[in-house]
């Protein structure tokens, strides 16, 4: 299994292919197209991370010191960047989680996209992601 | 005379000189994203003209001192500086006197004003207020607040789909228990003009008292609060090509000696002693502290320059500038127009069944198109049209169609992306 960076410095890789920025979206528009949905019965208020523009919706489950998470978005390329987020840090151990730096986000020109403007921007998605990661590496302490 | 109209800003032919008016704005000479920007967030907030922007540094160069209590030179220059600005607030809405000009920080500042002082003495239990189905939450929270302190009840006005409100409706909400009436002139959201003068008449006719959020109509109708027998009209300078920080709320004189001040402090007093004091007279009983002397005297610049191109005219190219772009937006598949009522000013709100508002956005920001998008803070009426939000454009004088044949074939770029 890769670890979180070395996916981090793949997807780097691949988006530096990209020449025109429309390419990067349309790679994103398509990774949120192929994203399979949340499970119906996790599209609840609890599982919001709420936002003036979109809505998404992110859950998770622990198993064996190992997150895994679940995402989506009712817009796409939000829906897209989730699917990238999911990529670099699901199915990763709690602890990686908890203390990694996302640094692909900068290198692969989605910066715009971290801020709060930008409601429910990337940052405030890894922030979640971090505290489930956080919280179930207390649960194991 | 600085009303006058300014014959450089028009061709030969009496049509507006677009590009000559565009050079006294620069912000719009400039590229995002690598491309020509393209401003159509103007109900959000419109730019400023170089006037407004001189004014501005000529007052802080030159003039700054605190208003109304010096009796130095530049505490007097200061102080007709901002006073000026209260006549030629007075002469844009034809108030019947300066003293019913009242500065704020915006059209919000002076609805909350209304709420918590003619509000607070004036409504009691059982009491009604009425609202229309399209109001801001800025036009609908002081209200809520409101009617939760006095237990007084908010009806709200119905509209068509179209974006209309139902005059034949009118009737059965306004009734004897009506104390308010508070309606937007304009929707920021559907661009749809409220027949305002009507429903004043009508709350009249009851005994209420009738308010008027004129934040997104400034722009572009020629108001006269007189005419339209207005007991409270608010408004933003930052909507009528001014300085942000600055509004103006109108109200009758009658109303306004009857209400007790907003707020407490200096300027708003006339004798303070350790047990009590006496308030000083309209205005400045509702304009406690140091106001924004340096916006609010520019704000005037802002109305000279509507002055010196007029209302009627910015009025027929802004209109022209809407159907061109609805003309063109008709023929996009699978869009949606929302705010479709005869009588509008140039907003345009749309939707598409499959593209989501938020995606839009991103792409057109891309091709340097600056529109917004979600609830445009009017939650209810996005409520009532069964959407969680939509894609608005909004037009000012200083756009072209040629920004139009931009934003739209950023639009088609974004559906070749998208689908
Ligand atoms: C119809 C309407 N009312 C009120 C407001 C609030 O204006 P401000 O934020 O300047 O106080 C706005 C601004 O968006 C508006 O469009």
């Amino acid at each position: 299994m890769a670890t979180i960076n070395e996916i981090q410095d793949q997807i780097i890789d691949d988006f530096n292919l990209f020449d025109e920025w429309d390419e990067k979206y349309a790679y994103i528009i398509d990774l949120g197209k192929k994203l399979q949905g949340i499970d119906p019965k996790y599209k609840i208020e609890e599982n919001i991370i709420k936002g003036c523009q979109s809505l998404v919706w992110m859950t998770s489950n622990y198993q064996d010191g190992i997150v895994h998470y679940q995402g989506e978005s009712d817009a796409i390329i939000v829906k897209g960047l989730v699917a990238l987020l999911l990529k670099v840090l699901s199915d990763q151990p709690a602890e990686d989680i908890a203390k990694s730096d996302m640094y692909f986000i900068d290198k692969i020109g989605m910066q715009q996209h971290l801020s709060m403007t930008r409601s429910n921007g990337l940052a405030s998605m890894v922030k979640q992601m971090k505290m489930h990661a956080l919280a179930y590496q207390s649960t194991q302490a | 005379m600085t009303n006058a109209i300014n014959t450089d800003l028009f061709n030969l032919d009496g049509t507006l000189n677009i590009e000559r008016i565009r050079e006294d704005f620069p912000i719009l000479y400039q590229e995002v994203n690598g491309k020509p920007l393209v401003y159509f967030d103007n109900a959000a907030t419109t730019q400023k003209p170089l006037q407004v922007v001189e004014a501005l540094t000529a007052y802080y160069l030159n003039d700054n001192a605190n208003i109304h209590r010096g009796i130095h030179t530049l505490a007097e220059r200061a102080t007709a500086g901002f006073e000026a600005t209260r006549d030629a607030v007075k002469t844009f809405i034809n108030a019947n006197e300066r003293e019913e000009i009242i500065f704020t920080r915006g059209t919000t500042e002076g609805i909350n004003l209304v709420a918590a002082t003619w509000g607070a003495t004036n409504l009691k239990e059982g009491d009604e207020i009425v609202l229309s189905a399209m109001e801001h939450h800025s036009n609908m929270v002081p209200w809520h607040m409101l009617a939760q302190r006095t237990k007084a009840v908010v009806k709200i006005l119905p509209m068509n789909d179209a974006g209309e409100l139902l005059t034949e409706a009118f009737d059965t909400i306004i009734t004897p228990k009506t104390k308010l009436v508070s309606c937007v002139h304009v929707s920021n959201t559907l661009g749809s003009i409220n027949p305002v003068k009507e429903l004043i008449a009508k709350a009249h006719a009851v005994g209420a008292v009738a308010m008027i959020d004129g934040a997104q109509a400034v722009s572009h109708l020629d108001i006269d609060v007189q005419d339209l027998n207005a007991d409270f009209y608010a408004f933003s300078a930052h909507k009528l090509y001014g300085p942000t920080g600055v509004g103006v709320l109108y109200g009758k004189r009658a109303l306004l000696e009857a209400m007790p001040p907003y707020q407490g402090g200096g300027e708003m007093i006339s004798d303070v002693s350790y047990e009590s004091c006496t308030y000083n007279e309209l205005p400045y009983k509702f304009e406690a502290g140091t106001p924004n002397i340096a916006d609010v005297v520019a704000f005037k610049a802002a109305i000279d320059y509507v002055h010196s191109i007029g209302k009627p005219t910015i009025r027929a190219y802004e209109h022209e500038l809407l159907d061109y772009a609805v003309s063109k937006l008709k023929d996009i598949e699978g869009i949606r127009l929302i705010g479709t009522a005869k009588n509008k000013v140039s907003v345009q709100s749309f939707v598409f069944s499959d593209i989501h508002h938020q995606d839009l956005a991103i792409i057109l920001d891309k091709e340097g198109v600056a529109i917004r998008t979600g609830h445009h803070c009017t939650q209810p009426l996005m409520g009532r049209l069964g959407l969680t939000g939509t894609s608005r454009a909004s037009f000012a004088f200083y756009n072209t169609k040629e920004e139009i044949d931009q934003f739209i074939a950023a639009i088609y770029k974004a559906i070749k992306l998208f689908r």
